[in-house]
């Protein structure tokens, strides 16, 4: 089982949620931990993964060899993104606008155009107690963010089941992070702008063909979410009350595990993903 | 003319609460909100839209199957993986256009690929810009081009202050958001995730050369916590707002859909107060931003 915990809303409880899951399903058996929060993974704090390596994420980038470059400008009038323009003579590359398709150097008349790779992140892999952990972080002052989510993906195999924590947002990131997992879990809030991320976000899980359900975080703040998803008739797996010392045990960097009241409550919303394989 | 960015990193600080509050406090300003993903600030900010627009961030590809050979050139090419049995997946495609170039059968068409609108709308506080990327949708970080270059044009000669709310993240739609501002309010919280978050973001201002300050939100939270950010802004040479304490009022506004300076004058709204002033006064002595 792929169980990927997306929101739409940032700071609803993704990572705890998932983080949450894995420590409770690792008492009892082997869980994957991807972190695809690539701009700002942060899974790591509440896991304690004992890194054991680290890999370089390359994306392609165009090289042009004067030598045979005629200047033509073909490349410059393929380019989607504005990477490559056209000077008198030659032409100028901006990488960081490069999305590595390819297309300049398979369609360059003169096959003047070879392609280099240029690191855009890392992805980290390590080791808690029954949990394989990797993460992606994206290096500051990159654009590209979906490179290093699908190299961070490419941990997950074989028949362990895996936790995957999205992004925010309900943009590309997002969409990178979720495709291919069995379930989702939309973790929102009952405010205005939680469940209008919702929303957002459940198009994403739908389009993609992804059972979604809803774990309402911070349920006791009001009914507006639980009467959102009622009319919509929205599957809720999981409601979690507002906790002052969970919220203290957070901000300290601790598992969400605090006491027999946050461990039955994830043990029941395992239960509830996993059924009978837990 | 100025221009001021609320961003984070870590989603869910309170970027979009305290823009509200920023706006209502400023009056007579121009507001963008550039999280065209979740775009939230109108469910605080009373509007009424005036104006609508389609957004087309790129070219997406078509397969006509009518011509279609089936002799997978585009597949063997596409380095998306966003051919799927001689379709095209529109949340996979990157709009590079490689299959309209290198089919053989001419099958491939690339349209104007329409993935979201923008708008602007009336509010009590002036006018704003925002937008909605189409849920799934990439190029993000145009779209806040948009919204950003519509709210200058508004605001120049009309407007001193352009107000922004930026999205989570440091990726493009957030880098997109900072160029060219004057400065950028830095949102966290005093978790050990908001402080791993807090330093990503902050190396993301320094590379693009955007001044940041930093208001740490729910600054009670943990007094722990907070004095280690602040010491690491002194030895970082970023300075530090007031902070803003947790307050009930807070989160009741927020269930209500009400900027905070207008539900309470509670100890959060006293903070967002005294933290309007500081922003005043650290802008009148920026330059950049018009």
């Amino acid at each position: 089982m792929i169980l990927s915990v997306a929101s739409g809303k940032g700071g609803t409880g993704k990572t705890t949620v998932g983080a949450g899951l894995a420590l409770v399903l690792a008492q009892r058996m082997g869980i994957r931990f991807i972190d695809a929060d690539v701009e700002e993974p942060d899974a790591h704090i509440l896991l304690q993964p004992q890194i054991t390596g680290t890999s370089a994420v390359t994306v392609p980038v165009p090289e042009i060899d004067k030598s045979r470059c005629t200047g033509c400008g073909r490349c410059a009038d393929i380019c989607a993104f504005g990477a490559i323009t056209q000077g008198l003579k030659d032409v100028w590359l901006l990488p960081a606008l490069c999305h590595g398709c390819g297309g300049c150097s398979i369609l360059c008349p003169e096959q003047a155009i070879g392609e280099v790779y240029r690191t855009v992140g890392h992805v980290d892999r390590g080791y808690a107690v029954n949990i394989e952990f990797a993460h992606g972080r994206l290096n500051p002052g990159e654009a590209q963010v979906t490179p290093v989510i699908k190299t961070v993906k490419q941990e997950i195999c074989g028949t362990m089941s895996a936790i995957i924590d999205s992004p925010p947002g309900t943009s590309c990131a997002m969409v990178e992070a979720i495709r291919g997992s069995d379930m989702c879990l939309l973790v929102t809030e009952p405010t205005p702008l939680g469940i209008n991320d919702l929303a957002l976000a459940w198009e994403v899980t739908a389009q993609l063909g992804i059972k979604m359900q809803v774990v309402i975080n911070r349920c006791d703040l009001s009914d507006q979410a639980e009467l959102y998803c009622e009319q919509r008739q929205v599957p809720v797996i999981a409601r979690l009350p507002y906790d002052q010392q969970l919220a203290t045990a957070y901000a300290r960097g601790a598992s969400p595990l605090i006491n027999r009241f946050w461990q039955h409550k994830f043990e029941l919303l395992a239960q509830a993903v996993w059924g009978d394989r837990v | 003319m100025k221009q001021l960015a609320v961003i984070s990193g870590k989603g869910g600080t309170g970027k979009t609460t305290i823009t509200a509050a920023l706006a209502a406090l400023a009056g007579n300003v121009v507001i963008a909100d550039c999280d065209v993903d979740a775009p939230n600030l109108a469910l605080l900010v009373r509007s009424n839209l005036r104006e609508s627009y389609d957004y087309s961030g790129s070219k997406i590809s078509v397969i006509d199957k009518d011509k279609c050979v089936q002799c997978d050139t585009c597949v063997e090419f596409c380095r998306f993986q966003a051919i799927i049995r001689y379709e095209v997946d529109p949340l996979a495609c990157e709009g590079c256009g490689v299959c309209y170039h290198v089919c053989p059968a001419g099958a491939v068409m690339r349209t104007d690929d329409q993935s979201g609108n923008w708008y602007v709308s009336d509010t009590s506080y002036g006018p704003m810009v925002h937008a909605r990327l189409q849920p799934g949708r990439g190029n993000s970080g145009k779209l806040v081009a948009v919204v950003r270059e519509r709210a200058r044009v508004i605001a120049e000669d009309n407007y001193s202050l352009v107000i922004i709310d930026g999205p989570p993240g440091i990726g493009c739609p957030v880098i997109s958001t900072i160029t060219g501002i004057t400065g950028a309010l830095v949102v966290t919280e005093p978790t050990l995730s908001g402080i791993h978050d807090l330093k990503r973001i902050l190396e993301v201002c320094r590379h693009f050369a955007v001044p940041a300050r930093v208001c740490i939100n729910k600054c009670d939270l943990s007094e722990t916590n907070t004095k280690e950010i602040m010491k690491w802004l002194a030895a970082n040479e970023v300075a530090a707002t007031v902070g803003i304490p947790q307050d009930k009022d807070v989160i009741d506004a927020t269930v209500h859909g009400v900027p905070i300076v207008e539900w309470s004058s509670g100890d959060a709204v006293h903070a967002v107060r005294r933290l309007w002033k500081q922003l005043q006064e650290w802008l009148e002595n920026l330059s950049g931003g018009s």
